[in-house]
Parts: structure tokens; sequence; C-alpha cells
């Protein structure tokens, strides 16, 4: 019983890694990981989101109509999200002024609408909230990861502490756009090696087998494959 | 300045330097996923663009002059339900009105609610204290921005199909690697547009 609990906890860490293995949330991986303290801003942001939508998603799981099923978690969602972006303003305005407009962003962060379409809305609660903190710690955990990666690349130091800037001159591309691509790139590679030999299948594809939109998104690719028999 | 050279300088910000997708990230699930043909990617840019300027229209004067000063605090969660309220009604009318738009673009309608992009841009434009009209051309430029990206990564990906890829790149690394270079080319135009 109790490994069970443990299982859905460990769950978004490693096995169904929310960036890594689920490719969801790439907006903000890709845009605040300028430094490894962003990383962990954003990242605990999330999870906060993360767990209470989930708790409140999990509890009205059986009032919610199904057809009004995406709106109405949309508004939890932003709900919860206004009161961490009121928390954080604050506590810690160094991570508000950091994040900026990626911390409202969280709302369309298909991280938490997928988590809340495929888990909270049909499981019970504690599970709900299990899988909400694991798949926020592993979102936090790679988000620190590539901010350390492009910080230690890029400006030459770790969490703001310079290590190697004066003596070796920083390669200031990694903090640019093309560099946040270029480390996600070489992070999904390795973590498909890493996948492919312990007999786990690689990702291919953007986190479509998770994507709240999946079955509109699905219609496109039917209409494009129609479109090309006909060519 | 005058207004003409302001208005001229924020569209080619918006599409060139500050390009919604390759310098601020926003909008990346639709360039990673639908760009995989040319034609799709042109139609789902089209309908990202035409709902940018029409929630901007709606979400900047509900800002103006119901939100602020008060009730600043609201605009996450009001922004977000005027834009899913938006793409339905802009559905509704286009089935009902327009039916060959609606046939070219219905279908990628669904998929913009949720798209960081849209609700990007309007809260942007807030945080930038533009005006009412630079606002709609920061909108029409940063949808213009995403079919340039879109445009142009998809061209890459339909060359990149017969590419010999080194196997451990292969799928999704190849495709974030490609955006980076392509990303590296859009860094050229910084000072532009200032």
């Amino acid at each position: 019983m109790k490994n069970k609990y443990l299982g859905y906890f460990t769950n978004g860490l490693i096995k169904e890694n929310p960036v890594l293995r689920l490719v969801l949330g790439t907006c903000p991986t890709l845009a605040i990981t300028t430094a490894a303290i962003n990383g962990i801003g954003m990242g605990l942001s999330a999870t906060m989101v993360l767990v209470c939508s989930n708790l409140a998603i999990s509890l009205l799981r059986n009032i919610i109509p199904d057809k009004v099923r995406i709106p109405a978690y949309i508004t939890i969602i932003a709900g919860f999200v206004s009161v961490v972006q009121m928390l954080v303003k604050a506590f810690l305005p160094s991570v508000d002024s950091a994040l900026g407009i990626y911390l409202p962003l969280i709302v369309v962060n298909c991280i938490i609408l997928a988590r809340a379409e495929m888990f909270a809305s049909k499981n019970s609660v504690l599970p709900s909230v299990l899988d909400g903190l694991g798949m926020g710690i592993g979102f936090t955990a790679v988000l620190t990861l590539m901010g350390m990666i492009r910080e230690f690349l890029g400006a030459g130091s770790l969490f703001g502490i310079t290590v190697t800037a004066n003596h070796i001159s920083p390669m200031i591309i990694f903090l640019l756009p093309p560099g946040g691509f270029f480390v996600f790139g070489m992070l999904v590679a390795a973590s498909n090696a890493i996948a492919k030999k312990n007999g786990k299948k690689a990702v291919e594809h953007l986190g479509c087998e998770s994507c709240p939109s999946r079955a509109a998104c699905e219609k496109i690719t039917e209409n494009k494959e129609e479109s090309s028999n006909e060519q | 300045m005058n207004s003409s050279t302001t208005i001229a300088s924020i569209l080619l910000a918006a599409i060139l330097t500050n390009n919604m997708v390759l310098s601020k990230f926003l909008g990346i699930c639709p360039f990673l996923g639908v760009s995989k043909k040319t034609g799709t990617a042109f139609s789902m840019s089209v309908a990202v663009t035409l709902v940018m300027v029409v929630s901007t229209a709606v979400t900047y004067p509900i800002y103006t002059y119901i939100l602020y000063p008060e009730y600043t605090y609201l605009e996450t969660i009001v922004f977000i339900l005027v834009i899913a309220a938006i793409v339905q009604l802009i559905e509704i009318v286009l089935k009902k009105y327009i039916k060959p738009i609606y046939n070219a673009l219905g279908i990628y309608l669904p998929l913009i609610t949720t798209n960081c992009a849209v609700l990007g841009i309007t809260m942007l434009n807030i945080t930038n204290e533009l005006s009412f009209v630079q606002s709609l051309f920061n909108a029409l430029g940063a949808g213009l921005g995403f079919m340039l990206a879109m445009l142009l990564f998809s061209g890459v990906r339909e060359k990149m199909e017969t590419a010999d890829i080194p196997e451990f790149l292969k799928g999704l690394p190849i495709t974030l690697v490609a955006a980076a270079i392509v990303s590296l080319s859009f860094l050229g135009f910084a000072g532009i547009g200032g």
C-alpha cells in the first residue's frame, strides 16, 4: 500500500519526467533557464500550482461536467497561478523580476493542464497530490540542471558564484536563445540514450501522448496525411 | 519621432528582433509540433495571428478601463478566460458566416486557447505600457513573426526528412538543434527597429 503511493510520487521524477520524457512545458524550460536560480524559482512556483490544482481538480472531479472540463480546469489553474504570482511578488521580488511574464504564463504550461486531464480527473485526492508533487520536483530538477549548464557555459558561474569566468572567457551564446534550444536538444539526446540503454523507447516527438490538446492536434495530422495522399 | 515611424519600429521589432518563438520562446508547442509541412504551418500561423489581434483588441480595454488600477491582480485569470471565450466565438462566427475560412482554419482554433504566445502577447502589451494602437500593431507583428519563424522552420524540416542524421540525434533532439540554428540567424537582426 505504501509502495503504491510512493510510486505515484516517484513516477514524475525519472520514469515520466515531465520535461525529458513527456516533453511538456517546453516554453518555460527554454526561456528562463539562463541561470540555475531561475530554474529553481520557476520549478517551485509551478510545483505549487501543480499540487494545488491537482488537489482541487481531484476533489471536484465528480462535479465538473465533462463538456466544460477544460475551461473549468483552466479557471482553477489560473486562480492558483494568481495566488503564487502575488506571493512571489510580495516575498521574492528578485525572482519575480527574473521570471517576468513567464510566471503568469504558468497558466498555459501544458504540464499542469496535462496532469489535470490525465491524472487528477481520474484519481482520488492523495495520489493526485503526490503525482503533482513528483511531477513538479521532476520539472524543477530538469530546469535547475539546464540552468546550471547554461549558466556555467554562458556566464562562467554557478548559482551566481563565479567559477571559471576569470580564467576562461564565457560563451555568451549559451545564454542567448540558440543556446537554449541547443542545450535542450542535447539533454533530450542524453535522456534518450539512457532510456534506450534501459530498454525504453526514445522520445521522438513533442509530448503528444500526454498533451491536453492532442485530439485537436491529431485532426490536423490526419488532414495532412489525406492531403499528401491526394498529391 | 512621429507615430508612423514608431508603428513601423514596433512592427519590425515584433517580427524580427523580439520574435515570439525564436527569442521569447512563446508558442514552442505549435512551432515544433505543427511545422512539419509548410501548408499547415501557414494556416496555423494565420489562425494565431487572427486570435492575437482580436484578443489584444478585447483584453486591452478590459485592462485599462475595468481592471486598472485596483484589480490588476486579476489580469492572469481574466485574460485567459477572455481569450478562451474569444477563440470559441471566432470559431462559431466563422462556422456560421465565413465557411471557407472556417474550413481552412477551424481545426487549428481549439489548439490556440492554451497557446502561450496569445496570452503572452496580451500581457506583454500591458507590461510594456504600449498604447492601444501600438498594442494592436505589436500583436500583428508578433503574429507575423510567428508566421515567419514557422514558415522558415517548416522549410528546414522538410529538408531534414531526407538528411542523414546521426542515430543519437534522431527525432526531437535534431529538431531542437535545427531550431537553435534558425534562432541563431535571427540574432543577426539585433538592433533593427529598436
